[in-house]
């Protein structure tokens, strides 16, 4: 693939995403509860993620932390009886509003699930899908840019640039999984979501997404689920202890590993309970 | 814990408890391929009668007519144009009866052999040649060779299945006299004894009231009946040939076991066809008239043609209802209809649906479509509307399985690259699921393909002799000709009937391997 022909725009690789004002929160959720039917999963959150920095959300089984996070980017729209209260801010506007497109929110903020779920269609199918629905592209050359250059940021380049045609579900775990964070990528999304993206993958292949996701950092605002508290530490700046649906504790990484203010918090780290 | 593994059950109720357990296991092995066995050889059984009978009616026995095609006889002065030539079947016909009156003058002698003779030839199977001639008008004045399949009964009896016989090699017959009331007496020592033995069996297998058993005697093209037989000598009526034949011959004996009152062919139509093969001009051909030829009330020009292009016909309709109807509501209630009271009711109906017995739906066409529509009866419009509405359900439900077996993954996949519901549904899960849909599709055709009961109340069942040209034209459809068939009297119709169901099985065969090609080659992993 000849890559010296894509737009500027598409090389630029500095910007090409909108940046929050510095210091300024990507995302701003308050007062958000969560309801399946009659029962409450989330009880009154209100917490900020931070731009271009990786928030952790931990917390043991059930205590509703993937379900905060498929709030970000309405997923909880497709569950049946789900009902989500409350204002979710990105540069001020409430993505919980009537009129906002779902669709279009999606393409803003990226989502990795916690199985590798590539469509069962070629590599490069997959990461131009994203693109193509969008309309981002304009013309072959401008896909096959957006293609490799996710496909770079994703590092998953030199492992499948040759083999582009073969489908997505003949690689490996670890890079089935790089291929969906491409995939997520290629849209140019300015908020990534990851639900446990390495509770799938050998600790070889998580090791090697945990590379990728602090390089990611620097352009994205990163929120991840995770149940290994160690892979929060390593990873994340920002952490949130998520118990029963409420939110316990959170803080810099270091300051919720170290010295914990709740006292919940420290048992739940120090695995006295979870 | 330790790493042993315990080989020995820890006390004798265990050991016993265990026991009955692999006993349980077995007997449900034993069980299970028990009904395998069953089922097979039911399906055995089903294959071999009807593939034996098909096998028969797969060829049959045409005779050689040599005619000249005299211009006086089909092409009188003022009807000698092409269609006139194409129409005049009574011209061709007197041809053919007169050709076997010339081979077999002693037919002359009175009405009832004259009509037996002309018998071997049914009036409509000249028409081929018929309308060769007509488009080959340069043929008139020659002499022709022209093929005619022969009548149902003797076809029957030369694939040896009309009437019981027992072949017999007579002795060396060394006299032949005439006698005065014109039968001859053969004589020769020892000639008859193995038949007058035959004679002996076959009355003891015959019921109390049958008439004597019938003997034919054949020598060459020459056959007489036998009467009066004892081990030297025999009294002879002879009914075709020359009785010098039969001298220093050694000629066949044929005990037919049934009298001649109670059969369907006479001694002397037997006697004549012996001697047409005789002469080599009966050969036993595949019978693709079956595939070429529409319905006809004679079983030897009988074909399934108008059938299996009103069977198509259907088919298309069929498909082209029933498979958008079917598909459409699948994927609406499997992937974006809530989940409520209504739709449930929805789902409950459908499911009611397809075990709705199909004559009710026949009913439901008559009334709604002919009556209410005033569509046209036994046509396949209304046959293929009908057969729709039986196939949908069957539709729905197969496309909603397959639509369901698509993991939720690649939905929630789409949807979080910022996909609308339509595109996930239609750039992702129907092609995902399009094999399973249309496996439940070509399978819920092939049911319909096979359906009769239904077509009977919209009038499809009545005698179609025209190939359909559109939907709106009359027609029957394959199983409907089955079913139509197997009510004639006649035994030629048996192994027609036989061979129509081999003809609809074959088709309903290409389209289960069409279903597994289609699974085969479309089927992704995800």
């Amino acid at each position: 693939m000849d890559t010296t022909q894509g737009t500027p725009a598409m090389m630029d690789d500095t910007l090409t995403l909108p940046r929050a004002a510095d210091g300024a929160p990507r995302i701003d959720c308050r007062n958000i509860k969560v309801f399946y039917g009659e029962a409450q999963a989330i009880h009154d959150v209100s917490m900020t993620f931070p731009d271009r920095a990786v928030t952790a959300l931990i917390g043991p089984s059930g205590c509703g932390k993937s379900t905060f996070l498929r709030c970000l980017n309405r997923m909880n729209d497709t569950i049946e009886n789900c009902r989500v209260e409350g204002e979710i801010l990105m540069d001020g506007e409430n993505i919980n509003d009537e009129d906002v497109d779902p669709v279009l929110l999606r393409s803003r903020v990226g989502m990795v699930f916690q199985k590798p779920n590539p469509f069962p269609k070629s590599i490069y199918d997959n990461i131009a899908y994203g693109p193509r629905i969008h309309g981002l592209a304009n013309g072959r050359e401008d896909l096959d840019a957006i293609v490799e250059k996710s496909l770079r940021r994703a590092g998953l380049w030199e492992e499948v640039k040759d083999r582009l045609t073969a489908p997505g579900t003949s690689l490996s775990g670890g890079q089935q999984q790089r291929l969906c964070i491409a995939r997520a990528i290629a849209v140019q999304p300015e908020v990534i979501l990851m639900d446990e993206p390495c509770s799938a993958l050998d600790p070889i292949a998580t090791a090697r997404i945990e590379e990728l996701i602090d390089e990611l950092r620097n352009r994205y605002c990163i929120v991840i689920v995770t149940h290994s508290m160690q892979q929060a530490a390593r990873v994340s700046q920002r952490t949130a202890f998520f118990h029963l649906g409420n939110l316990v504790e959170m803080g810099d990484t270091n300051q919720i590993f170290t010295n914990p203010r709740e006292k919940r918090t420290e048992d739940y780290i120090t695995g006295r309970f979870g | 814990m330790t790493d042993t593994v315990r080989t020995s059950a820890p006390s004798a109720a265990a050991a016993k408890h265990l026991k009955r357990r692999r006993a349980a296991d077995g007997r449900f092995r034993y069980y299970g391929l028990t009904a395998i066995f069953v089922a097979l050889g039911a399906l055995a059984v089903l294959v071999l009668t009807i593939g034996t009978q098909a096998f028969s009616a797969a060829t049959y026995n045409v005779v050689k007519y040599e005619v000249t095609l005299d211009p006086a006889v089909i092409a009188p002065e003022g009807a000698n144009r092409p269609a006139d030539i194409s129409r005049n079947v009574e011209g061709f016909y007197s041809l053919v009866r007169d050709e076997l009156l010339t081979t077999f003058p002693e037919a002359e002698a009175d009405r009832v052999s004259r009509r037996e003779l002309s018998d071997f030839v049914t009036r409509l199977a000249v028409l081929p040649t018929a309308r060769l001639v007509a488009n080959n008008p340069e043929l008139v004045g020659n002499t022709i060779t022209l093929t005619a399949p022969l009548n149902d009964d003797l076809d029957l009896y030369l694939k040896g299945q009309g009437v019981k016989e027992r072949k017999i090699k007579a002795g060396t017959v060394s006299s032949v006299q005439g006698e005065e009331d014109g039968t001859f007496r053969l004589a020769g020592a020892e000639a008859f004894e193995a038949v007058v033995t035959g004679l002996a069996v076959a009355s003891v297998d015959r019921a109390e009231d049958a008439g004597q058993p019938d003997v034919l005697l054949t020598a060459g093209v020459s056959t007489g009946r036998l009467t009066d037989i004892d081990a030297g000598s025999a009294r002879m009526e002879l009914l075709t040939g020359r009785a010098q034949d039969f001298a220093q011959a050694r000629p066949t004996a044929r005990i037919i076991v049934s009298a001649e009152s109670e059969r369907t062919i006479s001694d002397r139509q037997i006697a004549w066809v012996l001697a047409l093969k005789e002469m080599g001009r009966v050969d036993r051909v595949p019978r693709w008239t079956l595939l070429t030829n529409s319905d006809s009330t004679y079983p030897e020009l009988a074909g399934g043609l108008a059938a299996i292009v009103g069977s198509l016909l259907t088919m298309l309709i069929t498909a082209l209802v029933a498979m958008p109807i079917g598909i459409l509501a699948a994927v609406y209630l499997e992937e974006f209809a809530p989940r409520n009271r209504l739709t449930e009711f929805i789902e409950v109906n459908i499911n009611n649906l397809a075990a709705v017995p199909s004559i009710v739906f026949g009913l439901l066409g008559a009334a709604l479509y002919i009556n209410f529509l005033g569509m046209p009866r036994s046509a396949p419009l209304v046959g293929g509307l009908v057969l729709a509405l039986m196939t949908f359900p069957v539709v729905i439900i197969a496309s909603r399985a397959a639509l369901k077996a698509v993991p939720p993954s690649v939905r929630s996949g789409a949807l979080a690259v910022g996909a609308s519901q339509m595109q996930t549904v239609f750039h992702h899960v129907v092609p995902l699921a399009a094999p399973g849909i249309l496996t439940g599709a070509i399978l819920g055709m092939a049911r319909a393909l096979g359906e009769t009961a239904p077509l009977l109340l919209i009038g499809m069942v009545a005698f179609v002799g025209d190939v359909p040209r559109s939907p709106t034209d009359e027609s029957t459809v394959m199983p409907v000709l089955i079913f139509s068939w197997s009510n004639n009297a006649e035994r030629a119709w048996e192994p027609l009937t036989s061979a129509m169901i081999v003809i609809l099985l074959a088709f309903l065969l290409v389209m289960n391997g069409l279903v597994v090609f289609l699974r085969r080659k479309y089927e992704r992993r995800w």
